[in-house]
């Protein structure tokens, strides 16, 4: 298990290795280091005097190392639009991304894990059939779309929820959140809720296909011919032995929730991460860019690894010693 | 193999042949697919025709008149021309903008899929025939891509080339890409243990020829099955990608950019600018799913 784990750790680290250089290209190699790094309105002595200061006149690799030096002490740039320290941004709005994608992925449970049961359970009846077309369209149809379809809905038509912004919130323990105002709800559920669809079609398909295979086995078969009833066989049996890969695919797609939080934040308006990186791409707020991917990707390979090693805690039938993943 | 060698063929033939009419038959069977091919087709052909049948030009910034915008569907213009699906904030016809935006999704979504498809296809071939330290390389940087989500990647590589036409279908190639390796890997390594590959290495034709005679056409069919719903994912990550504004430039608008300028007058009741190309985009979308999901079921293809 150490030696899975330790395996695991090494691998990660070579992600974060390897995803800070092709960052470090992107930014240094493809354009101009110059006019990106250094805010266009200064002299041309306050320039030469930037670009030594940032150490752009020295070669590429030692260029990288410092990156690398600076990122690993947190340091990874100044905002030029707000002028503080990248990392600092993004964390101030971290707060508010984590509060959706939490949400999100509640939602996803609470509504996804009934009606995959529900489709699983009696797969050729006419509300199954239903349930799977609809998440096909959960899959398939672009989020910013159903973004604005559920905005028209609710909004415009019914003038039940507002469309933009997060509301009134409170603070606990440092946090602004918008969880405990019915005010702060109103405005998270939408955003919450289209977030929330592909996974919710995610979770539907894996259930459904769970169940539907687990009330073939054999000790389904024994429960039925002991007397058992229905609902404490899908309950008791079913429901438990399909959980374990639910609750993994769940967390593996809490990275992927993150990175479309972008879309979904645009098209809400909400003061997260994701709007925060699309407004630093707007305004050329290169720095804040780069920290965004580093940070995103730190979250990744730490998800990925506790999933991992999880998966492989509460499944016995996972080979350890398991090749590169 | 206990036939006669002559037989094969034949047989191959046989076992063939039904399979295509079967599948051709089930899909034309199927009134919800019919009807998804028969809108393709449609589609398509608007594309093409766009700049003959557009009531106006919507690029030409002449012929446009701002004394007309934001008019209702069905409003007349100052010029004695009809808006049927009413006009956006410049003035621009939006059934015209519709058509030619449908070209830029179009062309986008093909040009992608073909060329992720032709990088895919190339690595994965390659990994399976050569194994060894090339396979391991290649999948690993696979499994490097595909282990982010491909609207971050998108995002983050636009952020620093810039936005346009060719430089969103890069973009979308490189997402791409990697699926269609790990899918042609996968059926060369089983496509090559079988005995006609063993009888052409015994005959000693050359690697090069095995490759692309024997192996390319008779494992890439899975994956040419899989790209049909590809096109789809292509289309919507470009709308998505110009919906956030990287995507295509304004001068070259697409179903999504529309749908992003429109997104603003959503609130004041001005649906039009925002609905058209949205409902155009999903009938798009949802076709070439229904086409490309139907496809996969009859030829018994498992996704990515």
């Amino acid at each position: 298990m150490s030696a899975y784990i330790l395996q695991r750790l090494i691998q990660s680290v070579l992600v974060l290795l390897a995803v800070s250089i092709v960052v470090f290209l992107a930014v240094y190699g493809i354009g101009d280091p110059i006019e990106l790094l250094v805010p266009p309105q200064v002299s041309a002595a306050e320039r030469a005097a930037m670009i030594r200061r940032l150490g752009l006149d020295l070669p590429v690799w030692q260029q990288y190392l410092s990156f690398l030096g600076s990122a690993l002490k947190g340091d990874l740039g100044t905002s030029f639009v707000h002028g503080v320290p990248a990392v600092e941004l993004i964390l101030a709005r971290l707060p508010a991304t984590f509060e959706l994608v939490l949400l999100a992925m509640g939602l996803a449970a609470v509504i996804g894990v009934p009606l995959g049961l529900l489709a699983g359970l009696n797969p050729e009846s006419r509300p199954s059939r239903a349930i799977m077309a609809g998440t096909i369209l959960g899959f398939s149809l672009p989020s910013f779309w159903k973004g604005m379809m559920l905005i028209l809905l609710f909004s415009v038509a019914l003038g039940w929820l507002p469309t933009a912004g997060r509301g009134e919130t409170v603070s606990i323990l440092g946090f602004q959140t918008s969880l405990l105002t019915l005010n702060g709800l109103k405005h998270l559920t939408l955003p919450a809720l289209n977030l929330a669809i592909p996974n919710m079609a995610l979770m539907i398909r894996l259930v459904a296909a769970g169940t539907t295979e687990a009330m073939t086995q054999d000790y389904v078969k024994y429960a039925r011919a002991k007397g058992v009833r229905r609902q404490r066989i899908v309950g008791r049996h079913v429901l438990r032995n399909i959980l374990i890969p639910v609750v993994t695919v769940a967390g593996m797609e809490f990275g992927s929730l993150v990175a479309f939080s972008t879309i979904t934040e645009t098209v809400f308006a909400w003061p997260g991460m994701g709007k925060l990186l699309i407004d630093s791409i707007y305004h050329l707020d290169r720095p804040v860019v780069v920290a965004y991917v580093m940070l995103a990707t730190l979250l990744f390979v730490v998800v990925n690894f506790l999933v991992d090693v999880l998966y492989a805690a509460l499944d016995p039938r996972v080979k350890l010693t398991g090749e590169m993943a | 193999m206990t036939q006669p060698k002559a037989a094969a063929p034949a047989v191959a033939a046989y076992a063939d042949t039904p399979l295509r009419r079967k599948v051709l038959r089930r899909i034309r069977n199927r009134p919800t697919t019919r009807g998804a091919i028969v809108l393709l087709g449609i589609f398509v052909l608007l594309a093409l025709l766009a700049p003959f049948i557009a009531p106006q030009n919507p690029h030409d910034l002449a012929s446009l008149s701002v004394m007309d915008n934001r008019l209702e569907p069905g409003a007349q213009g100052m010029t004695g021309i009809t808006y049927w699906l009413g006009t956006d904030a410049q003035g621009r016809d939006m059934l015209s903008a519709i058509l030619y935006g449908l070209r830029t999704s179009l062309l986008v979504g093909l040009t992608s899929t073909a060329g992720a498809l032709v990088i895919g296809v190339a690595a994965g071939l390659v990994a399976a025939q050569f194994g060894g330290a090339i396979d391991a390389a290649i999948m690993r940087v696979v499994d490097f891509m595909l282990g982010f989500p491909s609207i971050l990647i998108a995002l983050v590589l636009l952020a620093s080339i810039g936005r346009g036409v060719d430089k969103v279908i890069v973009a979308i190639i490189l997402v791409q890409w990697a699926q269609y390796a790990r899918l042609m890997r996968a059926a060369a390594l089983v496509e090559r243990r079988k005995e006609y590959i063993e009888a052409a290495v015994n005959f000693g034709l050359p690697t090069r020829h095995i490759m692309l005679v024997h192996l390319l056409p008779n494992s890439i069919g899975s994956v040419l099955v899989i790209s049909t719903i590809s096109i789809a994912t292509a289309i919507t990550l470009e709308a998505t990608l110009s919906f956030l504004g990287v995507g295509v430039p304004v001068t070259q608008p697409s179903l999504g950019l529309l749908i992003a300028n429109g997104f603003e007058f959503l609130l004041s009741g001005e649906y039009w600018i925002a609905a058209f190309p949205g409902i155009a985009l999903v009938l798009l979308i949802m076709s070439l799913n229904l086409v490309g999901d139907r496809l996969r079921r009859s030829f018994n293809v498992r996704g990515p």
